[in-house]
């Protein structure tokens, strides 16, 4: 594909990241690190009638979470932007209506939570003093739309991914101490490499992920090693592997320091093949532990790359291929400003 | 008996490892394996080869869903036979009446009753 | 770029080197990851799905001699039997036992008549959350729907040929 030699890159000097807060499911909560989230469900209907409103639910919960853990007031954020899985994004879109905020909602599929962060960071540094970014998925809501019915017994391919419940929700503020940064963002352009199998999305999220990092370490001149940490969102076991190859054929070494959210969230022993999916992935794990992790100084400098599959069953039934995308941004553990 | 059920037993797994053996090749879904056995099914008896099949092993041929296509299209050449042309037209679902009224009632049953559950792996 | 010998690490643990990519493209993009992907287990999987297939066709024999003992016209007792395997498959569908079979068994669970009713019951229960008409009702045949439809298809077209043929009788 032509390389697009146009600038990419956008640069952010007043974009504070100031608290993040995730609502996991179960399977998540036995995962890896389980003990990394801030609310765990013991059941994942959330005592709610049907899947769908327990996602709603989580989504409220996450929200208002996240806004306590600021020590800000609902009435503070001005804008609340997010997305999730479902069709015409009805479980933020619902959950919206509780918060007098404004609303902006995305889909990007499972590249949802970094898109938000761009967004979000695009208005907190020139017009909003706090905005709130969130996404989620549900594993029942999810595999109902896109794939089976839960009690439809189906032999799983081993190159599928488990899609993973919960929901993660950041707030960004305009000038604050002592936070991580968000520097940086590329956003990306949608790439199809033909891949037809809906079951292995992290092939098919793959050249997306690579054509975005190499845009930024083009367009910045940095090196993969300048990084304490670099995360994809859900490209699984396989996708990280070929992410790593293709990396490398392009002259930048990954076998160091990246991770894929998705690949961390579940054990070996919970049969998640290549493990977890979703706009949950990114969402969950930056804001439980690269975050924690951002503000001890463990990691000071992070990229952060969510990689969403831009089809629909219907495309699929109709022969059509899977495109995708991928978005990066830069997080940094600002200094003290004088 | 004992042999029955031990011909139906060989002659049952055995198309249903055919059916895997498709699968693993062509990756198909599962709708997809239903309707190319129940047509394989349909085809072979219109041929009248299916028949010798279900008097060998019995619940071996007739229980897998190419007996499903089996049974329409033997009801409906019966059909053609006594009612003439129409026949073409009832004799499948006549068949088959049985079997497809109970999935739906049945079925009808158990989803007023049970809710669907979490999935744990 | 020095050329890399990519190996199998997963599935059946072989690990011989295959096709080398020295470049990749578009074109070549879907054969490199179907290298890299892992395999399913396939010998796994045929025995399980010739072990549960024949048990359940098995089961079905069974209930078959037990009609006819009990005074079941032959012919019936077999149309009897497989009413009660898709009744039984319901209602295992409902106590979510079904799915787990499914996991393992993959063609052993599906081609039986006892997938039809698994396949007939699964969106069934999982819509219901949508009323009895739009939901439960509308989505019983999601996956069904098309076993009924090409059936009664096929087998109209083949009867009519099959008659065509051999002459009305």
């Amino acid at each position: 594909m032509q390389f697009y030699d146009k600038k990419q890159t956008l640069h952010f000097k007043n974009v504070s990241f100031v608290s993040g807060f995730t609502l996991a499911g179960p399977k998540e909560k036995q995962g890896k690190l389980g003990s990394t989230f801030d609310l765990t469900l013991e059941d994942d209907k959330f005592g709610e009638k049907t899947f769908e409103k327990a996602e709603r639910k989580m989504f409220e919960y996450a929200v208002s979470g996240a806004i306590a853990k600021a020590n800000l007031q609902p009435n503070d954020i001005d804008t609340i932007i997010g997305g999730d899985l479902l069709n015409q994004i009805v479980s933020v879109s619902f959950a919206a209506k509780k918060f007098k905020s404004s609303f902006l909602g995305l889909y990007n599929a499972c590249g949802t939570y970094v898109e938000s962060l761009i967004i979000g960071s695009f208005l907190t540094e020139f017009f909003s003093k706090n905005v709130l970014c969130v996404s989620g998925s549900h594993f029942s809501t999810a595999e109902r739309q896109y794939r089976y019915p839960l009690e439809l017994g189906v032999l799983r391919s081993p190159v599928t991914q488990w899609t993973a419940t919960g929901v993660g929700a950041s707030i960004l503020q305009r000038h604050s101490d002592g936070c991580p940064k968000i520097v940086s963002a590329t956003v990306g352009r949608v790439m199809d490499y033909g891949i037809m199998d809906v079951n292995n999305m992290g092939a098919a999220m793959a050249p997306a992920a690579k054509d975005t990092f190499t845009q930024y370490f083009t367009d910045t001149g940095k090196k993969p090693s300048d990084f304490d940490m670099i995360a994809t969102g859900d490209l699984g076991k396989l996708g990280k592997e070929i992410l790593i190859d293709l990396m490398e054929r392009e002259g930048y070494d990954f076998n160091n320091n990246y991770i894929d959210c998705g690949a961390e969230l579940f054990y070996e022993k919970q049969k998640t093949y290549m493990g977890g999916s979703g706009a949950a992935c990114s969402a969950l794990v930056t804001n439980g532990w690269l975050y924690n992790n951002l503000k001890k100084g463990n990691i000071k400098n992070l990229l952060l790359v969510g990689t969403g599959a831009l089809m629909s069953p219907t495309t699929s039934f109709q022969g059509e291929s899977i495109p995708a995308i991928a978005h990066l941004v830069e997080i940094e553990m600002g200094q003290k400003e004088s | 008996m004992a042999i029955n059920i031990l011909k139906a037993f060989l002659v049952g797994g055995g198309i249903c490892l055919i059916g895997q053996i498709v699968i693993n090749i062509t990756h198909i879904t599962n709708g997809k394996i239903l309707v190319i056995f129940l047509i394989a099914g349909a085809i072979l008896e219109g041929f009248g080869l299916y028949d010798p099949l279900v008097k060998f092993s019995g619940a071996g041929a007739s229980v897998p869903i190419s007996g499903f296509g089996y049974a329409l299209v033997k009801g409906t050449v019966k059909a053609i036979e006594e009612k003439g042309i129409l026949g073409a037209l009832t004799g499948g679902l006549e068949a088959t009446s049985l079997g497809i009224s109970t999935a739906i009632v049945f079925g009808y049953l158990v989803a007023l009753i049970f809710k669907p559950r979490t999935k744990k792996n | 770029m020095p050329e890399k010998k990519y190996k199998k690490r997963y599935g059946d643990g072989t690990m011989k080197p295959k096709t080398e990519f020295s470049e990749i493209t578009i074109e070549n993009y879907k054969d490199y990851v179907f290298e890299k992907s892992p395999r399913s287990a396939h010998w796994k999987n045929m025995f399980w799905a010739f072990l549960v297939g024949g048990l359940i066709c098995a089961f079905g024999q069974l209930l078959i001699e037990l009609y006819i003992i009990w005074g079941v016209k032959a012919e019936l007792a077999s149309s009897l039997a497989s009413a009660t395997l898709i009744a039984l498959a319901a209602i295992f569908t409902g106590i979510g036992v079904y799915d787990k079979l499914g996991r393992f068994a993959g063609a052993g669970s599906t081609v039986p008549i006892t997938g039809f009713s698994n396949a007939m019951v699964a969106p069934a229960i999982e819509f219901r959350s949508e009323g009895l008409i739009y939901g439960l009702g509308a989505k019983m045949f999601l996956i069904a729907g098309p076993v009924v439809v090409n059936g009664v298809l096929v087998s109209v077209v083949v009867a009519l040929i099959r008659s065509l043929f051999l002459g009305v009788g």
